[in-house]
């Protein structure tokens, strides 16, 4: 029961980007399109899971005082692995994604459950609660592309969804249509939020 | 004898909100037949869009919020004319409604209503569909036939854009046209001696307050004097005044009680700013035109204006 609950926060109750507003970089720079939205998701799924499960065999090896440095390095490699399989087998989209990939090194959300679980918990713990994490955050940035795909090309994943009559909203596509639909979404969240704890 | 013991304040003003907004109206009205009368048929419609689109935004809004719905006071009604007066005649509809719905969801009820808003709501709206559709919000006409039902119009560049030197700067605009308003731009904002007749009914009224008007005037006259005497073929003064949006920019947007500063100094701060923004917006910055970005922008630091310039209380010290 436990580990479900472990889980399942992550994806809705403790979702990084709606309700601890982290990762911010990444989800408000590639989510102009859906299938950027995507892959940046699962590139961080698969950081995110395989650094937690790491640290985690390897917690009580790691010295307390230098555990960030640690947890930098042992992330940095799998983010290297991401950068190259994209870039060999991806191009266009790693062209797409640019240093967006690289970044998601310092990504707060993959640091902060090092800190906050990883460094502390077992192995099978930490690994769900890493899936748990990155499925949510790759939920919110494909909540979010959607969005800003369809109002600001009238595409979605490439393929015209509305029609000729349709003029886009250039202000999607550009960086104020993340910020505005990032906004939007959180207060209608936080309303439902209210009302239902109400 | 009856006593009644109440609390202040015990004078209260005749002037209410809503006497305030129709006034406003009220006083956009010349310009507004003029927009309708120069541009025909399109401009009612997108003055009726605009006015429909902001009120029931406004309307969902109160009731979603559970509120009192305080359409009466027609402040929602004076955005969706200011933004209808701000927006090119000839703009697809549903556009205008798309305008006038982020214009009051974004630009005043997410900030907690009228009272709360950071910036000026109709100008916000345009800005929002300035991002979105930089095409249709830079094409402007005039009508092509003197026939009420026709909505042909020949696609024509704005004053501004014929005459600033980083464009062409070829034709020097005749200042009877920009004053008469026979000329392509906004729907409300070509009649100049309309707007100049409501804006100053308006200041004598006590509605607005004549300093913001009178700094941003004088800024941009001085400033653009500099210039127009210095400079290589930069337009005259008299033209800055009359082209684009600024006179209905500085009277009635700039006048707003709630996004500019509350103090009389930090008014005179909010006009020199805007001016001066003004001038090298259109001198040296992308757009032909900046009274939208400068008021915005003045908008901003109106917070920060009215906390400089607070008057010291009586006996106060610095």
């Amino acid at each position: 029961m436990k580990s479900y609950i472990v889980f399942i926060k992550g994806l809705w109750r403790e979702n990084p980007v709606f309700r601890q507003i982290l990762g911010m970089c990444p989800t408000l720079a590639v989510t102009g399109y859906l299938a950027n939205g995507i892959a940046m998701g699962l590139a961080v799924v698969f950081v995110l899971v395989a650094s937690s499960t790491v640290i985690s065999v390897f917690r009580k090896l790691i010295p307390k005082q230098v555990r960030m440095p640690t947890f930098i390095v042992i992330i940095a490699t799998f983010v290297v692995l991401v950068d190259y399989f994209l870039r060999a087998n991806y191009p266009f989209l790693s062209k797409k994604l640019g240093p967006y990939v690289p970044l998601i090194v310092v990504n707060c959300i993959i640091m902060g459950r090092q800190e906050a679980f990883s460094s502390k918990n077992p192995v099978w713990l930490s690994f769900l609660d890493a899936l748990g994490m990155g499925i949510g955050f790759t939920l919110a940035l494909i909540i979010l592309s959607t969005v800003r795909e369809i109002l600001g090309f009238g595409t979605l994943l490439g393929h015209p969804v509305l029609g000729q009559w349709f003029t886009p909203w250039v202000i999607m596509a550009l960086p104020p249509g993340a910020f505005l639909s990032l906004g939007v979404i959180l207060g209608v969240i936080n309303t439902f939020q209210k009302k239902s704890t109400r | 004898m009856k006593l009644l013991v109440t609390t202040s304040p015990h004078i209260r003003s005749s002037l209410s909100l809503h006497k305030v907004m129709y006034t406003v109206i009220l006083c956009l009205l010349p310009a507004l037949f003029w927009g309708v009368y120069y541009f025909h048929i399109r401009a009612l419609f997108l003055l009726i869009t605009c006015s429909l689109s902001t009120v029931v935004t406004e309307v969902i809004f109160k009731k979603v919020r559970r509120k009192p719905v305080s359409i009466g006071d027609g402040s929602a009604l004076l955005t969706g004319v200011l933004l209808a007066m701000v927006l090119p005649p000839y703009l697809p509809l549903w556009m205008a409604a798309l305008g006038g719905f982020i214009a009051i969801s974004l630009g005043k009820e997410v900030f907690g209503g009228l009272g709360y808003n950071i910036f000026n709501p109709a100008l916000l709206g345009r800005a929002f569909l300035m991002a979105s559709f930089p095409v249709q919000l830079t094409t402007w006409g005039i009508p092509a036939r003197a026939s009420w039902v026709s909505v042909d119009a020949i696609t024509q560049a704005t004053p501004l854009a014929t005459t600033l030197p980083k464009f062409s700067g070829n034709g020097i605009y005749p200042l009877q046209k920009l004053l008469f308003g026979l000329h392509p731009g906004s729907m409300g904002e070509v009649f100049s001696i309309g707007l100049i007749v409501g804006g100053l009914i308006l200041i004598a009224l006590r509605i607005a307050d004549f300093r913001i008007p009178l700094a941003a005037i004088l800024t941009l006259t001085i400033l653009s004097s500099v210039f127009y005497f210095t400079g290589k073929n930069y337009p005259s003064p008299a033209f800055h005044l009359l082209a684009g949006g600024f006179l209905l920019g500085a009277f009635f947007m700039a006048t707003d009680p709630v996004t500019t500063p509350y103090t009389k100094k930090g008014r005179w701060v909010f006009g020199v700013g805007m001016g001066a923004l003004i001038v090298f917006i259109r001198l040296f910055g992308g757009y032909p035109e900046g009274v939208m970005y400068s008021i915005l922008i003045m908008n901003s630091f109106t917070p920060l204006i009215n906390r400089l310039t607070r008057p010291l209380p009586l006996g106060g010290k610095k």
